[in-house]
């Protein structure tokens, strides 16, 4: 067989294929967040129409994400990735964003962004890459380190409690909500498919690894030994309903935690707005 | 890119240059088929290839857990 006919489909669909005409790709060996761009890219060319769903990414390491994303993709300011979208969802309310953001870029500076667009119900999907770490500039520690992990800012283990970005999810309200680890790849396509369906604010957490700071540093060096400590820690959510909370400390509990249709969504109210006035002016 | 493996009209193959050596699909793989290579590639890492006497199953979990499309499966041409 000739070598073009072996390539992976996704390939020639790639930012980085149309920018320097070959796969390329950023993230260190054994990151997380390669299998989640594939889970996602597996999605997208299954509806076919990417013009539809724009993928707006802040900063972070999942800002590389668009060389290996298929379709059209926004590289917002830091933090500031949701307010992005709300107003490309408002401007054009077929459109169905999705929003990358890692665990400093949303649950540190982008915050309160985060907090209000659950608040406001827009309709888009919000992909939260949490690898517990700022891989980015170095390995310090981020909101969502687990006690007691070791980072380059924190080398005798992290003292301060972390935040849990799905509570707050589902707190500040937002309609489907849902935690995965990177080695549930099935599971992370399902719940994926499930959100573009999703009429809301979506928001999918996504537990990954991070061999180059946060393994080294924890005496596990190779991505494998991530991935096998990852699997020890997760607990489902049916599991973790008979245990207490001295038992999960450290553990992920993964499922699909809510999901709710009561809301009003925020594009719906201000088209209903706009035809009561008879106009967007 | 070299097939490794063919059955039932399927094919998995490994994209030798773009493997960073994670070594994910020797992990995951449930039949346990693959192994570490004697061979390194334009990175020097070491890539995974089949077992001698290994079956594969064609079950897609080394393709969804690969992050740099290095290992996939593909229906043969034609």
């Amino acid at each position: 067989m000739k070598q073009q006919e072996l390539e992976h489909p996704h390939i020639k669909e790639m930012v980085s294929y149309e920018l320097m005409g070959k796969y390329y790709n950023p993230f260190c060996p054994g990151c997380g967040y390669g299998i989640i761009a594939n889970t996602v890219n597996n999605a997208l060319l299954e509806r076919g129409d990417l013009l539809s769903y724009p993928l707006i990414t802040g900063v972070g390491c999942c800002c590389y994400m668009p060389f290996i994303l298929v379709g059209n993709s926004f590289y917002c300011l830091h933090g500031r990735a949701l307010p992005f979208a709300t107003g490309l969802k408002l401007a054009n309310p077929k459109l169905k964003p999705i929003v990358w953001s890692g665990d400093g870029d949303c649950l540190s500076i982008g915050m309160g962004h985060f907090m209000h667009t659950a608040r406001r119900n827009v309709d888009m999907v919000m992909l939260l890459l949490n690898n517990e770490v700022y891989g980015m500039t170095g390995g310090q520690m981020a909101p969502t380190t687990s006690s007691g992990v070791t980072t380059t800012t924190t080398p005798f283990g992290m003292r301060e409690s972390s935040f849990d970005a799905v509570k707050l999810a589902i707190d500040a309200g937002a309609t489907y909500v849902a935690r995965w680890t990177i080695a549930q790849p099935f599971q992370i396509a399902k719940s994926f498919r499930k959100a573009l369906d999703h009429r809301g604010f979506s928001m999918i957490e996504f537990i990954s690894i991070c061999p180059t700071y946060r393994g080294r540093l924890n005496e596990l060096p190779s991505p494998v030994d991530m991935l096998r400590q990852l699997k020890a820690d997760t607990v489902s959510l049916k599991d973790a309903a008979n245990m207490d909370e001295d038992q999960l400390e450290g553990k992920h509990v993964v499922g699909e935690f809510l999901e709710r249709h009561d809301r009003p969504e925020l594009s719906t109210l201000y088209e209903k707005l706009w035809s009561e006035r008879g106009g967007r002016g | 890119m070299s097939v490794i493996f063919s059955d039932k009209g399927k094919s998995l193959i490994v994209a030798r240059d773009r493997c960073k050596g994670c070594e994910l699909c020797i992990e995951v793989c449930p039949v346990d088929v693959l192994e570490p290579s004697d061979q390194l590639n334009s990175r020097g890492v070491i890539t995974p290839a089949i077992k001698r006497e290994g079956k594969c199953t064609l079950c897609t979990l080394c393709e969804n857990m690969c992050p740099d499309l290095a290992i996939y499966i593909m229906p043969d041409a034609g």
